[in-house]
């Protein structure tokens, strides 16, 4: 428990230091919105009605545009060994590194949920549904993308690369991130679709630390 | 040699234990006689010509009984004789990502060098064959839906396979060792093939215009029998072509890491002199 709090605050910091990419994700997620309109159009009732999943997908987008710097930097300077090495287990590390980065680009946009909610003509009605549907489901994508990132922690600029190799295995949580709000401003019972996300979310936390340790171990030898 | 008698275990327990590591023992040592490459090469070298004999055989006979002894559907009309090339195209995409999953959990529980050998030359086959099974979807879904491209399950789930098979590739090249590449794409397609299902659940889920499946079903095909001989005989076809490909790359392979070493060692000789 020591050893996540110590990890996650190095993070924090480290991500603080380096505030200026940070709010160039946070930006990328409010421009990415605000193109949506011009190059769909304006009308208010096709934009309300790909709001959801136009949400979701640029989320997932900006979230990948950080992946880089998990654990990169920290392979280049050395102190990726350290850290490994003082790791209870490497699962714990895989799982510290995974919260400070939904800290970063995961909680976020939950937090502009509204914002994007309002631009995209979904209205007052469609700001919770989105924020609680973000909030359940962007632990996953930090988690899957963390694992990619370990996956390409040696290569120069591997962020493209760890983005390509994550989308994919992304599919499930945008196909029931994006149900989850839509059939709720449909009025719809949404409830089944916001626990199959939390169902995602909760087995990433199970198997993603492990699949990133042994992508670690395969990078690092 | 006998895993040692666990404490506080009943005999049957033992016994069962016992058996296991056998089973496991005499698993591994099959495995490990075909990680010696001499010996795999031997072994595969006869195999070559049979299953390239058999492949062409399957495939020009199914040719002959889909194109032309067999009936044109009675809906579809002659259109649907694309089914022989695109349905076991499907089969062996699906199948190929299969066999590069198992090479890859090989290759990382028992560290077996050539598995790693066999996933590397895989993919790429089995990226030919989904690429295969999507052109040949699109030009029968032109006639028959009126479009070349619908986002139907069956259709996207087999673009996020070719997907899955792309990443494997661009990640193996991506390292300036190829071992660590290979490393790297090997715990990839088992990520891939652990969340693979659940992608797929998600994509029927999500929507569905396909046809359902009317090979394997509870109450028997639901397709002519005069069309499944050409379809069963291109699905072994195209399964003999895959297996063949792949030992040719295998081969490939091993001979390019044999010139490589090769040219190391000779590159060593003269320094070695000078010092």
């Amino acid at each position: 428990m020591t050893f996540l709090r110590t990890v996650v605050e190095r993070e924090l910091r480290l991500y603080l230091r380096g505030i200026v990419d940070l709010i160039g994700v946070w930006m990328f997620f409010g421009i990415a919105i605000a193109m949506l309109p011009l190059s769909i159009g304006p009308d208010p009732e096709i934009l309300s009605r790909i709001a959801p999943g136009a949400a979701w997908a640029i989320a997932l987008l900006a979230s990948m545009l950080s992946l880089e710097r998990v654990f990169a930097p920290d392979q280049r300077d050395g102190s990726l060994d350290l850290l490994m090495l003082h790791a209870p287990s490497t699962p714990l590390l895989i799982l510290a590194k995974s919260l400070a980065h939904w800290l970063v680009t995961g909680l976020p946009f939950v937090l502009l949920a509204p914002l994007a909610a309002i631009a995209l003509g979904m209205d007052v009605q469609g700001v919770w549904p989105l924020a609680c549907a973000l909030l359940v489901g962007t632990p996953a994508l930090s988690l899957i993308g963390t694992v990619g990132s370990a996956l390409t922690a040696p290569v120069r600029r591997g962020g493209i690369l760890a983005a390509l190799i994550v989308l994919p295995q992304t599919i499930p949580v945008l196909i029931f991130g994006t149900a989850a709000v839509s059939e709720t401003l449909k009025g719809r019972d949404s409830g089944p679709y916001f626990s199959v996300l939390g169902a995602f979310t909760l087995a990433a936390v199970a198997l993603a630390p492990y699949a990133g340790s042994a992508a670690l171990r395969a990078v690092r030898n | 040699m006998q895993a040692a008698p666990l404490c506080g275990l009943s005999a049957t327990e033992n016994a069962f234990i016992t058996h296991a590591a056998t089973w496991t023992e005499v698993m591994a040592k099959a495995l490990h006689r075909l990680a010696n490459p001499a010996r795999f090469l031997r072994i595969v070298a006869p195999l070559l010509p049979w299953t390239a004999a058999g492949a062409a055989v399957c495939i020009g006979a199914g040719l002959w009984f889909g194109l032309v002894d067999s009936p044109p559907d009675y809906q579809q009309g002659d259109a649907a004789r694309i089914m022989y090339v695109h349905v076991p195209a499907a089969w062996n995409a699906l199948a190929g990502y299969a066999g590069l999953a198992l090479a890859s959990a090989v290759a990382l529980v028992w560290r077996h060098p050539l598995a790693l050998v066999a996933a590397r030359c895989i993919a790429p086959i089995g990226a030919c064959f989904t690429v295969i099974a999507l052109a040949t979807g699109s030009l029968w879904g032109h006639p028959m839906w009126g479009t070349w491209w619908v986002w139907d399950a069956r259709l996207t789930s087999v673009v996020i396979l070719l997907f899955l098979y792309l990443g494997y590739m661009t990640l193996i090249h991506a390292f300036d060792e190829q071992g660590t590449g290979e490393r790297a794409a090997t715990v990839l397609a088992l990520i891939g093939a652990v969340n693979l299902p659940v992608i797929k659940f998600s994509v029927d889920w999500w929507n569905t215009l396909h046809q359902p499946a009317s090979i394997l079903r509870m109450d028997g095909p639901s397709i002519d029998p005069a069309m499944l001989l050409p379809l069963f005989l291109m699905a072994g076809g195209f399964t003999l072509l895959f297996v063949c490909l792949v030992i040719i790359r295998m081969q490939t392979e091993l001979a390019r890491r044999r010139v490589m070493a090769l040219r190391r060692a000779a590159l060593a000789v003269p320094q070695a002199s000078d010092a």
